[in-house]
């Protein structure tokens, strides 16, 4: 039979986004280490439920790593210990029987508590729509191999877009900056024929709306990268900053 | 709608001011050490000729104050309100704090530049005080250096640093200027958006040695003055 764990974790509860929250205490055993760690959190529901309490409130939608919707601070840092992954592919394997796990929400002044674990990450949208598009009038498809993109710029620019907009770098940096995410926004079309119409525009648009939302500044700890569960390196965020400063000098 | 708002008070236009003050700052700061060198040599008057050259530039003492005077006050400024604005960032903490360690260069250098900087910043003024506007001519410091006779800095710099609490404090200071610059010189980089996967590391490694030295020598100073006397 396989190994069962019995934890305490500690779990941010909060009712709304202006009540006090505190850290509340649970008990749960029985835990397989093939479950993930959002199981963990279903099981726990369970148990509140047959006791007639309120159930934690978390956010999670595909549960295969891809989507970027589940969010939790797991024992100070986002996504849990292990790098490049989110919360749901954190297995409990990683931790040991008669551990104490601490759950908290991404903390942020920019993305506000709705309840217990969840919050609004509106304001990611916010700088999408600020810039973070190409507008282009859609038609037939292209041909292929019309517009050529060397090899090298289309890995950069994947690697780029491989942002799913989790918001664990606004969780873990100290300052509370989105610099990762909108560092991967912006860059992600640097690379591409299709992103130059725009180019300037949007990283001064994105960037006001970043500020305007207001996220912390970048004092390049890159703890975002550390714990980005797609890797975006902070490379990214030193684009931005060129892509800003270029479009602020060259701007009619 | 405007597009955005002024660059120097946008969260990317503050690191860039901060970032390229202090880089001429760490110039400024090499130049200074170089200068106090020469505090090593058996004989004063070197010390003394180079302080007075200094002094008797004019005009151009000025011009270099002045804008000494500017990328302290930019740098501090860009400081303290990026400081502001990442606490308001932040309001609540985490109860738990972790570090994610892997690639993240948070360390205790990188989340204490604001007080490393404030308290050089004290430090600084302390320093110009003793120093610059300290004892002169008028007060008995004086030497006779050729045809003229000029303030006797070095016998100042070294009756200073006979008291223990006075080379205590610089060696401790130092030793945060060392912090400061650890993450501060790699981190000017990045700000001003100079990454670059080949030479970053070689940035970052840099940074930790030229923080070493300039600790090292500037503490090295006031620790051999209060051992051997300036002798």
């Amino acid at each position: 039979m396989a190994e069962l764990l019995t934890l305490r974790l500690r779990v941010w509860r909060q009712e709304s986004e202006t009540a006090p929250g505190k850290l509340v205490d649970y008990h749960v055993d029985g835990i397989s280490v093939d479950m993930s760690f959002l199981e963990l959190l279903d099981v726990l529901n369970e148990q509140l439920i047959h006791k007639g309490d309120d159930p934690v409130e978390f956010d999670s939608d595909c549960r295969e790593g891809i989507c970027g919707t589940c969010g939790l601070v797991i024992n100070g840092v986002a996504h849990g210990p292990l790098p490049g992954i989110t919360c749901c592919q954190l297995h409990m394997r990683h931790f040991k029987d008669g551990d104490t796990i601490t759950i908290e929400p991404w903390r942020s002044a920019a993305f506000p508590i709705i309840r217990d674990l969840v919050v609004d990450r509106d304001a990611f949208d916010r700088i999408i729509a600020a810039g973070g598009y190409v507008a282009t009038n859609t038609g037939a498809a292209p041909d292929a191999n019309a517009l050529p993109i060397a090899k090298n710029d289309a890995d950069l620019a994947m690697d780029a877009s491989s942002c799913i907009g989790c918001g664990a770098c606004v969780a873990s940096c100290p300052n509370g900056s989105a610099a990762l995410f909108v560092g991967a926004k912006i860059s992600q079309y640097t690379f591409l024929p299709q992103g130059q119409p725009e180019r300037r525009r949007r990283a001064l648009r994105m960037v006001a709306q970043m500020d305007r939302e207001g996220f912390g500044n970048c004092s390049n700890h890159a703890e975002c990268e550390a714990v980005c569960p797609k890797d975006i390196s902070i490379s990214n965020i030193a684009r931005m900053r060129r892509e800003y400063l270029k479009a602020s000098l060259l701007r009619e | 709608m405007p597009d955005h708002s002024p660059v120097a008070l946008s969260t990317i236009g503050k690191k860039i001011l901060m970032g390229a003050t202090g880089l001429a700052l760490v110039g400024f700061v090499i130049v200074h050490l170089a200068g106090n060198l020469l505090l090593l040599s058996p004989n004063p008057d070197h010390f003394n000729r180079y302080a007075h050259t200094l002094e008797s530039m004019g005009a151009l003492l000025y011009v270099a104050e002045a804008g000494l005077v500017f990328l302290f006050l930019a740098h501090i400024y860009s400081g303290i309100t990026v400081y502001w604005c990442n606490r308001r960032a932040r309001p609540q903490s985490y109860k738990k704090s972790g570090r994610a360690g892997g690639v993240s260069r948070k360390s205790s250098s990188s989340t204490s530049m604001i007080w490393t900087g404030l308290i050089l910043f004290a430090f600084l003024i302390w320093h110009l005080w003793e120093f610059k506007y300290g004892a002169g001519v008028e007060q008995g410091y004086a030497v006779q250096l050729g045809s003229e006779v000029v303030r006797d800095l070095h016998r100042l710099v070294v009756e200073s640093f006979q008291k223990e609490y006075v080379t205590l404090l610089y060696v401790l200071v130092m030793i945060l200027l060392g912090f400061h610059l650890r993450h501060g010189f790699w981190s000017a980089f990045q700000s001003l958006g100079l990454y670059h996967p080949r030479y970053t590391g070689l940035i970052y490694g840099s940074g930790v040695v030229l923080a070493v030295l300039l600790a090292v020598g500037f503490l090295f100073i006031p620790v051999w003055i209060y051992f051997l006397g300036g002798g």
